[in-house]
């Protein structure tokens, strides 16, 4: 019986809290048709910030995912001393604020700033693409790294070592052995990178100025009352969450489930 | 360290640009928060005449005097277009517009409005007047004058109406002060505030009367009120000095006088500066004064933003302080 | 090539430790100081900016600012609104691993897999969707939005898989032959789970608890929408810092920025603390 209960208990607020409000937006992006949702997601300006995303994602995940597979090499296959300072560094933007990451950003780079004389060279970093690019960097740099630093502890350096008394040298290593071993794991950290990069919202807020991206449209539509593009908006972005779940549950099978 | 961030910096501005480069110009249009729907028409006409063809724009609409802030801090403009003129002489003393925004044939202003009453359907508590506002039970909603510019127009509508009725200075700082006792919050923007009483917040909403007509237009259940007296609101705009530097921003600023740029802004809820275009189309209120009705103390926005809206000393300031603000 | 463990109810920090450095390897010097500089351009560089901002008008001038009465009571209200969010999912989302581990039913996988949606959902889409469903002209007839109540729901919603991942994989691994020996012996299923189950999954919740706090503290994107961010009422500590950028007071927003910042080190020093006492007794 209260096996029942707690099944019940469980579902119940699964789906008041993510279920239903999500299909909601379903609802309401298609209410008056699918002609009048793709109208209303087809706008220049909704198309616009769909090209900025899509754009600040291509150039944000191969860098992190690059970056990231250094840094998890450097963490667990060298030494150094603050290694215990440098992991909290990492697993910092899992836990901070996007506001106060975004902030930061406006105030390296803005007037007044350290870094704030690059756009008296001609190097607009905020209020432009360059500015959402690092904003996303930072909150999503933590993925790659996470997944791929268990792996590499797993699989130890045997392998590594033994080529390397046969004369390899680190790349070829590094292309044979290692990254054979870790590529899954960095595929699961790339679809969570992209995941977050496409919808980070507050930190992008806070460095985008005019652009708009396609979260930080949704916010100018709901504010216009414009609520067809703002649920037409959702629902692109809706779907690409979706595709990332699915995605990540292909990548990961069912034994975690009992 | 540094070789890695601009090598960062680098690939993204290269991606951008080449991004953007397709685009030819781009003008970049701040303004405040209400006339997005009014500029976007506009933009939209402009582009088709030979002038706008192949131009983009970027447009941002926040509360006034934020947006005043953000070009200072260096988001780019080429026209900005703001609630009041104070907030473009700020820029003014920033060095980023030239002294003489306002010297062409309108002094500068796009486009007229007046201060309403936003009220719920079938205005059920019956908001007629000023004096109705600071009855019991009213709640007033309002942003903040210390962000937005329409929140300053509310108040010197507000301070005009009481000298227009007989009232001293005096007596009119005092309606002023209580009238803010009646409003439980002041959102940053005069949009914003829309939100906030479309929301459910509130008896009544000071602001724009296009304001009004757009949340009408959208569907929001409200009715509007014009009071017997309130200001005549102007807002101005004005090119940058880096529009300045751009044919198609100069063309574009003067283009907001056209004939068609002018019934545009008809069409949305703003009462066209241009004569032909404004006959017969909105009512005359007839109390309506202005920021230079001298009789009832307004004489000038220099003046008046001094008096108060100084964020030390003015009198708005110490209002808010005795809110608790 | 085996699975890797789930990570995303974990940190770095639990699987960083000694791990035999590649011998002789002079890529690992490259490898640091490449991976160093990245990490200081991205995250260090702008961190230490904003402390330098925030104390621009001196060490006093953080506690003034964010000791004003504004800015107190957004934090106040973030600060509280975080730890029922919190506890509310040490208990639901217990209850939700129980369920995905012991149970059976139909759809089950399904299930499971939308618990990462708050994960991949962008935040400012959660909110509209919560707007939408639970603000005026919402089908129900609840409207919560301005309401504190509007805030808690948006923070649950981010919160939701925190825990949920933090307690499975110690569920899954959990051997049952103590339970069913207690069962055997009389033992009624609450005794049980309070006396054998829970000590065992209590670093678990307490760490999934933690992410849930942080993340509860920062948000911003679903809380901006339904709070309707009302100064003294509802405003959040992440829309107030943002206020203060678009007013440029951009000392009073670093101030109140530091103070969030501070709090996400210790709740990352909490974990790690829960980590090194769990290994601790694993080993005993």
């Amino acid at each position: 019986m209260s096996r029942w209960a707690l099944r019940i208990g469980t579902l119940g607020y699964l789906a008041l809290l993510l279920l239903v409000p999500v299909g909601f937006v379903f609802y309401r992006a298609f209410e008056h048709g699918f002609g009048h949702a793709w109208h209303a997601v087809t706008t220049p300006a909704a198309v616009h910030a769909l090209e900025l995303t899509l754009i600040s994602a291509a150039v944000a995940v191969p860098v992190n995912t690059v970056f990231g597979i250094i840094l998890a090499l450097a963490l667990v296959r060298t030494r150094f001393p603050g290694r215990g300072l440098v992991n909290a560094v990492v697993d910092l933007p899992l836990a901070l604020s996007p506001v106060v990451v975004g902030l930061s950003l406006y105030l390296l780079y803005g007037r007044g700033g350290w870094l704030g004389g690059l756009a008296d060279h001609g190097i607009r970093v905020l209020f432009s693409l360059p500015g959402i690019v690092l904003a996303t960097l930072f909150v999503s740099m933590p993925f790659v790294v996470r997944e791929v630093v268990p792996v590499l502890r797993e699989i130890g350096t045997e392998q590594e070592q033994a080529a390397e008394t046969l004369g390899a040298r680190p790349m070829q290593i590094f292309r044979r052995i290692t990254f054979p071993a870790i590529r899954w794991a960095v595929a699961y950290g790339v679809v969570l990178t992209t995941a977050r990069v496409i919808g980070e919202f507050g930190a992008v807020s806070a460095v985008a100025g005019t652009k708009l991206t396609l979260p930080l449209y949704v916010r100018a539509e709901v504010e216009n009352f414009d609520t067809s593009g703002a649920y037409a908006a959702s629902v692109v972005l809706a779907l690409i969450a979706i595709a990332t779940v699915v995605v990540l549950r292909a990548f990961h099978p069912r034994e975690e489930t009992g | 360290m540094k070789i890695i961030s601009i090598a960062l910096v680098s690939v993204t501005v290269l991606a951008g640009s080449a991004h953007g480069a397709s685009k030819g110009t781009t003008v970049d249009l701040v303004a405040y928060s209400t006339p997005k729907d009014a500029f976007g028409k506009i933009i939209s006409a402009f582009q088709k005449t030979s002038a706008g063809s192949g131009v983009g724009f970027s447009q941002s609409y926040n509360a006034s005097f934020d947006q005043a802030r953000a070009v200072a801090a260096g988001q780019s403009a080429d026209v900005v277009a703001l609630s009041l003129d104070p907030d473009i002489d700020y820029l003014v003393r920033k060095g980023l517009v030239p002294k003489n925004w306002s010297e062409n044939s309108h002094r500068g202003i796009t486009s007229n409005s007046v201060v309403v009453f936003v009220v719920r359907d079938g205005n059920p508590k019956h908001i007629k007047g000023w004096s109705d506002l600071v009855k019991p039970d009213i709640q007033v909603i309002t942003p903040n004058p210390f962000t937005s510019g329409g929140a300053r127009w509310n108040v010197m509508a507000a301070y005009g109406a009481q000298r227009r009725g007989g009232k001293t200075d005096k007596q009119a700082v005092k309606y002023l002060n209580k009238l803010f006792h009646h409003v439980p919050v002041q959102p940053d923007s005069a949009r914003a505030a829309l939100q906030v009483f479309a929301q459910g917040k509130g008896d009544v909403l000071l602001t724009y009367e296009n304001d009004a007509i757009f949340a009408n237009k959208k569907g929001v259940h409200t009715d509007y009120h014009i009071p017997k007296a309130t200001i005549l609101i102007e807002t101005p705009a004005a090119l940058t000095k880096s529009g300045l530097k751009k044919p198609a921003a100069k063309s574009f600023y003067r283009y907001i006088w056209s004939a068609t740029a002018q019934r545009a802004f008809a069409d949305q809820g703003y009462r066209p500066v241009l004569k032909s275009v404004a006959k017969g189309r909105f009512y005359k209120p007839p109390g309506l004064f202005t920021i230079n009705s001298r009789k009832y103390g307004l004489n000038g926005w220099t003046k008046v933003q001094r008096r108060f809206f100084n964020p030390q000393h003015g009198i708005m300031a110490a209002i808010e302080r005795s809110l608790g603000h | 090539m085996g699975s890797w463990p789930r990570s995303r109810g974990r940190l770095a920090t639990e699987s960083i430790t000694a791990a035999p450095p590649l011998a002789g390897l002079s890529g690992g010097a490259l490898a640091r100081g490449v991976a160093m500089g990245y990490l200081s351009v991205v995250v260090l560089l702008p961190l230490a900016a904003l402390i330098w901002a925030s104390r621009a008008g001196g060490l006093g001038s953080i506690w003034d600012a964010a000791t004003q009465p504004e800015a107190a009571a957004a934090l106040r209200l973030t600060l509280g609104l975080a730890a029922i969010c919190a506890l509310v999912n040490a208990v639901a989302g217990t209850a939700i691993a129980w369920t995905l581990v012991r149970d059976r039913f139909p759809g089950k996988g399904a299930v499971d897999a939308v618990i990462d949606l708050p994960f991949a959902l962008p935040t400012i889409v959660a909110g509209l969707t919560l707007l939408a469903l639970y603000g005026p002209g919402g089908p129900f007839g609840i409207d919560v939005a301005f309401t504190r109540t509007g805030l808690m729901f948006a923070l649950l919603f981010v919160t939701l898989p925190f825990v949920v991942r933090a307690v499975q994989p110690v569920l899954l691994e959990l051997d049952t032959e103590m339970e069913e020996a207690a069962a055997s012996l009389g033992a009624g299923s609450f005794a049980i789970f309070r006396r054998i189950v829970f000590p065992n999954l209590l670093p678990a919740i307490l760490s999934g608890v933690a992410l849930a706090f942080a993340r509860a503290v920062g948000e911003f994107g679903a809380v901006v929408l339904i709070s309707g961010n009302l100064p003294f009422k509802t405003e959040a500590a992440s829309v107030y810092i943002f206020g203060q950028l678009q007013s440029d007071n951009q000392s009073s927003a670093a101030a109140v920025s530091v103070v969030l910042l501070f709090i996400s080190l210790g709740v990352l020093l909490a974990i790690g603390g829960i980590r090194r006492r769990r290994t601790r007794h694993d080993r005993v």
